[in-house]
């Protein structure tokens, strides 16, 4: 079992015919991911690699019956990309594209909720999806996961997404699914919406989560775990020694009070029972030995 | 990008919020000419990047050409919480009858969009908002469908702004609104929003941070960009299109994603080391931006060992390979590279290298080991 993606995902590459689009798109099938089209208005009638292109995503969905999309284009397009996607009824949309400005992010974001419900947007700016053995949507490079769970991993940062996959699967334990949710101010996914459906999930038997300084995403997990949660959660939070960042004004401070720092979310993690680690090795230390004694 | 007081007011005139008017000065000549033009009395204010600046003898008020003169030669120069000030903003003086507090921003829990307003204006609104969090009123807005009119009377009526005053300060709501949405600003504040003795609404101050993403569809962005930062090794990062912050420490650091930076970061300084710097080349870096990164790490004397720290996803390994190979050709690195090398491409990223490895450069498997190996190095062992 796994959340949100499995081995019947059929996937459509918004921007399959760019240079990162045919890169990880490729990957991605090859990976045993169904690619069964991509999107490039324009250049409808062509194919990548025997993977046919659509100039729109409703044709895309007509044709192919793609359920999830993956959105791999520049930054000032991928906005229009991912209401395009949802527009088509895709109930899926993974946006890896990194430097969306926040501004459009929080009206996608709030557009999506409104408008389309049913669609679920994780990132962006994010690793993607992948549910080892079964899908890899996004940039995860695949031969660092190891299928047969039992752990899920939900992260901040992308390249710690990789990491902590790495940690897990050096000492041969496997995951569900390992969802980077990104580093963005507006993201589509939450950490609790992957605990929450972790939580759900009958294969997944316990969550890592990879967190980092800003925000209060990790405070409200928390809240979530301490209240909701019934499997074992082990965190890292990154940027323990980062320096603190020049800050203006009084409205960042008065909005989140002391929330955003690392000692801050490690201690409210604490607090709601979480096992937290000092580093991405030493939560992939307890983790193994939280799996050995299920 | 946090902007300066006076390119936040520059900002804000043009969305049409009134602000005083003023001249920048770099020098004490430039602002007895500035006071001359703006007209006296004058208010000189020092240009810094950080609060307190009022508390710091950085803000006068001036009723001659000698006081400019006095006031000015007292500030140009001056240290506020390690910001050295370069240049003033000389403006008007405006009699004041009243200072409030307003600003949107996002609220990340909530995703939407946040504006504050308050009647208790100036220093002290942190406080404000602790300790009579009735006095500061919070409204929502929902970004997919704006600041309403309704939205905006409603909050002037509701923080208690003069009746007199409501419908102005309500239309200077939606400007500031439409400054803060499309200029992609991630703060717009204006502390104090003062109602003035002639019964006048008026931004005194401007706290604007833009919002770094949206610098493609913002070309006048770049007059702000160039005065950014004053650190020479930020400011060479940045042109070379890294993001870089200088520490103090001796161990060097290039990682690829911001994550993984500060994960590097914390590492070295669980096995006893400390970082020179923060560097993160982003995701889907060239051998020439990776190369460009080991020149800037080089640049600084501080170094005394680099470790690179790299877990490809969208960036390549065999494309970091590339790089290190290229920079050590190109430039005569003085520290020792230890590297960590996993993820996409990483056996064509290692056979690239393969031929390279020597006591300068040094490859280990794990992140762990790598810290440790460059900590050890830099300490000379």
């Amino acid at each position: 079992m796994s959340i949100f993606v499995d081995d019947t995902t059929r996937v459509v590459v918004q921007g399959l015919t760019g240079s990162q689009g045919r890169f990880h798109g490729l990957r991605n099938r090859e990976y045993g991911t169904k690619v069964v089209a991509g999107v490039t208005p324009g250049k409808g009638g062509a194919d990548v690699d025997g993977i046919p292109v659509y100039d729109s995503m409703k044709e895309a969905v007509e044709a192919t019956g793609a359920d999830t999309s993956f959105v791999v284009v520049p930054p000032p397009a991928a906005p229009e990309a991912i209401l395009e996607a949802a527009r088509a009824g895709i109930r899926l949309v993974v946006c890896i594209t990194e430097g969306i400005p926040a501004q459009d992010e929080a009206r996608v974001v709030n557009t999506l909720k409104r408008d389309y419900p049913s669609t679920r947007l994780v990132g962006p700016n994010c690793p993607g999806i992948i549910s080892p053995g079964m899908c890899n949507i996004g940039i995860t490079p695949g031969d660092i996961a190891l299928p047969g769970g039992p752990v899920g991993i939900v992260s901040r940062s992308g390249t710690l997404t990789y990491q902590a996959l790495y940690e897990l699967s050096q000492q041969r334990v496997g995951q569900t699914t390992c969802i980077g949710i990104g580093g963005d101010p507006v993201p589509g996914t939450s950490f609790i919406d992957c605990l929450s459906a972790f939580e759900a999930d009958p294969a997944t038997k316990a969550v890592m989560m990879i967190g980092e300084i800003g925000g209060s995403a990790e405070e409200s997990a928390a809240e979530y775990i301490a209240s909701s949660m019934t499997k074992p959660v082990v965190a890292y939070i990154a940027g323990q020694t980062a320096p603190p960042g020049r800050r203006m004004g009084h409205a960042g401070a008065i909005v989140s009070g002391s929330a955003g720092t690392a000692k801050g979310k490690m201690e409210a993690l604490g607090a709601a029972g979480v096992r937290v680690a000092k580093n991405p090795t030493e939560a992939g230390e307890v983790m193994v030995e939280i799996v050995h004694g299920l | 990008m946090d902007l300066f007081e006076y390119q936040g007011k520059q900002y804000f005139e043009r969305y049409g919020i009134p602000v005083s008017k003023g001249a920048v000065a770099d020098t004490v000549d430039e602002a007895v000419e500035a006071a001359g033009r703006v007209g006296y009395p004058v208010v000189v204010k020092a240009q810094v990047k950080v609060g307190g600046r009022g508390k710091a003898g950085g803000v006068k008020l001036a009723s001659s050409p000698e006081e400019v003169k006095a006031h000015a030669g007292n500030i140009l120069g001056m240290d506020i919480k390690g910001h050295v000030v370069e240049r003033l903003w000389v403006e008007h003086a405006t009699d004041i009858a009243k200072e409030w507090y307003a600003s949107f921003t996002l609220d990340r829990a909530a995703q939407l969009h946040l504006l504050m307003l308050s009647t208790r204006g100036g220093v002290e609104i942190e406080e404000v908002a602790k300790s009579e969090p009735d006095a500061l009123v919070r409204v929502h807005v929902d970004p997919s469908e704006g600041f309403t009119e309704g939205q905006a009377s409603q909050a002037v009526m509701d923080a208690g702004i003069d009746d007199s005053v409501r419908s102005e300060t309500a239309e200077l709501l939606t400007k500031l609104y439409r400054c803060f949405v499309e200029g992609d600003c991630d703060l717009a504040e204006i502390n104090p929003l003062v109602l003035t003795a002639e019964g006048k609404v008026h931004a005194l101050d401007a706290k604007v941070t833009l919002d770094d993403n949206a610098g493609f569809r913002h070309p006048e962005w770049a007059e702000f960009a160039a005065t950014e930062t004053t650190d020479i090794r930020e400011k060479s990062a940045k042109e070379r299109g890294l993001n870089y912050i200088g520490l103090s420490g001796d161990v060097g650091i290039i990682a690829n994603g911001a994550g993984l930076a500060m994960s590097t970061l914390d590492v070295v300084s669980q096995v006893g080391g400390s970082a020179a710097n923060f560097l993160d080349i982003g995701g889907g870096a060239s051998a020439e931006l990776m190369a460009s990164a080991l020149e800037l790490i080089n640049s600084d004397p501080s170094v005394k060992s680099i470790l690179v720290n790299i877990f490809g996803g969208i960036t390549r390994c065999d494309e970091i390979a590339n790089g290190i190979v290229e920079a050590m050709s190109r430039v005569d690195l003085k520290s020792p590279i230890v590297l960590r090398l996993d993820g996409t491409n990483a056996v064509a990223g290692r056979e690239i290298l393969a031929g390279h490895i020597s006591d300068r450069l040094v490859a280990e498997r794990t992140m762990l080991d790598a810290a440790a190996r460059a900590v050890s190095l830099a300490a000379g062992r």
